[in-house]
């Protein structure tokens, strides 16, 4: 059973509904004691990063990811879920994320339209559990104002180019993210939600 | 690189797709969601669906539409046509939407398009725009005028009656109005019926700042009619915004799509009818655009 982390913001019914569509079970929770039985958890989120940190310090969710990825429970951030593990963010001031990666998110540089939205190619830096036979440079669907900035470029899967070349997702170890949305990538993007299913397993 | 996108346009009223629609192995042509699932196999970046049903009561259905079609297309989708408020909007992502668009709602109420974005996102707030040339606002240089007997040549500019004379302007010195390219367009809401008196390039403008994510700019003038996209407006909205403009009304033939994507730097273009009778398929399109050096999703 997966649990995809219901925080108050963005489209979980889609995501929910692409894991169903591969072959996995997903529930939408916002409890904690939920997220402790399950096998692998899901971050997903688009929306405001200061309104995510304080509805996850709130709720006690953030403690509860922070301590079951230090556990080695599968853990997917998608897009806003994916900066929410980062130190800090510049978006709309400073704000501190849940610090499980070192790095910060910062705005996209300007002499590109913002957001970045659509299709654009994801090139793999190094092969991955949840790229597994996904061809380098796939088009993947983006929606975002904000770009991840990890300190140490070990952590970096796969970059993209938009005005500048941006971490498209991340992975260290059981810890995964990604700043497209697998759940409107198409047939690419339900692979990747199927490569974290198994991963689960 | 990002991709240019290629978008279907479905109109819904009551929950049933109307315009005639061929497409091969659909068991229901009428089903907006077998349709948009059809669509995202065929290769369509993106859905829009334009609800125009026309009772507010039976609005509900749109809603219906959109969770549906979460549970089977696995591509990004806008629903647009009738919303009115923040709990319309509320309801539409929630049920799976991923955008939502606002056209009529957001001319009378710009506020709804600040406080949508500001709660949903920018990402989720598309501001549609349905603009229409002021009866040939175009004006000419003087030097393009046949003089005129007794008053010499002038500037012709016919907006509002006005004739410049450009033989008054100072020696040397372009009459102003003769060499500023000033087409203009108004923007209509109420399905195209309700003329604002908005300036549409000045109304873009105030939609990015109000947080709109997205504008999907149609031009009455061209939609229907198979002549091409209009080059001249959409040049003109996507060089005064700085977030993407998807192009729409009035494609007809494969070259009308490169058009407006290489000289109107349109971000999305977007067509109806010439998909739905299969006159053309999102597939032919995109490899077309491809050969021609437009990067796409294939």
């Amino acid at each position: 059973m997966i649990a995809i982390v219901d925080y108050g913001v963005g489209n979980l019914r889609s995501v929910q509904k692409g894991f169903e569509r591969v072959g996995f079970e997903a529930i939408v929770t916002a409890e904690t004691d939920v997220l402790r039985r399950v096998d692998g958890i899901v971050l997903p989120g688009v929306g405001a990063f200061r309104d995510a940190v304080s509805s996850l310090a709130k709720s006690g969710l953030g403690e509860e990811l922070a301590r079951n990825i230090s556990k080695g429970k599968p853990f997917l951030g998608i897009c806003l879920g994916l900066h929410l593990l980062f130190s800090e963010s510049e978006e709309h001031g400073i704000t501190r994320g849940l610090d499980i990666i070192p790095g910060r998110v910062a705005g996209l540089p300007s002499g590109v339209k913002v957001p970045h939205m659509g299709w654009n190619q994801v090139y793999k830096r190094r092969e991955t559990p949840i790229f597994k036979g996904i061809a380098d440079g796939s088009n993947f669907y983006f929606v975002h104002s904000y770009y991840a900035q990890p300190d140490d470029e070990a952590v970096v899967a796969t970059t993209t180019e938009y005005g500048l070349e941006f971490t498209s997702s991340v992975c260290c170890d059981n810890l995964f993210g990604v700043q497209f949305h697998p759940e409107k990538s198409g047939e690419v993007g339900l692979k990747i939600l199927k490569n974290f299913g198994e991963l689960c397993d | 690189m990002l991709t240019k996108r290629v978008i279907p346009c479905l109109d819904v009223r009551e929950g049933r797709v109307v315009k005639g629609i061929k497409f091969v192995n659909l068991r229901d042509a009428g089903d907006p969601v077998e349709l948009a699932a059809a669509y995202d196999k065929a290769g369509a970046d993106e859905l829009v669906f334009l609800d125009i049903t026309a009772s507010y009561e039976k609005r509900g259905t749109m809603v219906e539409v959109a969770s549906r079609t979460a549970e089977q297309v696995f591509i990004p989708y806008t629903v647009g046509g009738g919303i009115r408020s923040l709990e319309d909007i509320r309801k539409l992502l929630s049920a799976g939407a991923d955008k939502v668009s606002l056209n009529t709602a957001a001319v009378q109420n710009p506020d709804l398009v600040r406080e949508a974005s500001r709660r949903y996102g920018c990402q989720c707030i598309v501001v549609a725009i349905d603009a229409k040339r002021i009866a040939d606002s175009r004006c000419l240089p003087a030097s393009a005028c046949p003089p005129v007997p007794g008053v010499g040549r002038r500037a012709r500019c016919w907006q509002a009656g006005q004739i410049a004379d450009s033989s008054k302007s100072e020696m040397g010195k372009p009459s102003a109005i003769g060499h500023k390219p000033s087409a203009k367009w108004e923007v209509y809401i109420n399905g195209g019926r309700t003329p604002t008196g908005l300036d549409a390039v000045e109304w873009a403008k105030k939609v990015a700042d109000l947080g709109a994510g997205e504008i999907l700019l149609t031009s009455m003038d061209r939609d229907g009619t198979k002549d091409g996209y209009d080059i001249e407006l959409t040049r003109a909205i996507t060089a005064a915004v700085n977030i993407p403009v998807i192009a729409s009304g009035g494609a007809g033939k494969l070259e009308h799509f490169l058009e407006v994507i290489v000289e109107a730097d349109a971000d999305a273009v977007l067509a109806a009818s010439l998909f739905h009778y299969g006159e053309l398929t999102i597939k032919q399109l995109k490899e077309y655009l491809r050969d021609n050096g437009v990067p796409v999703r294939l």
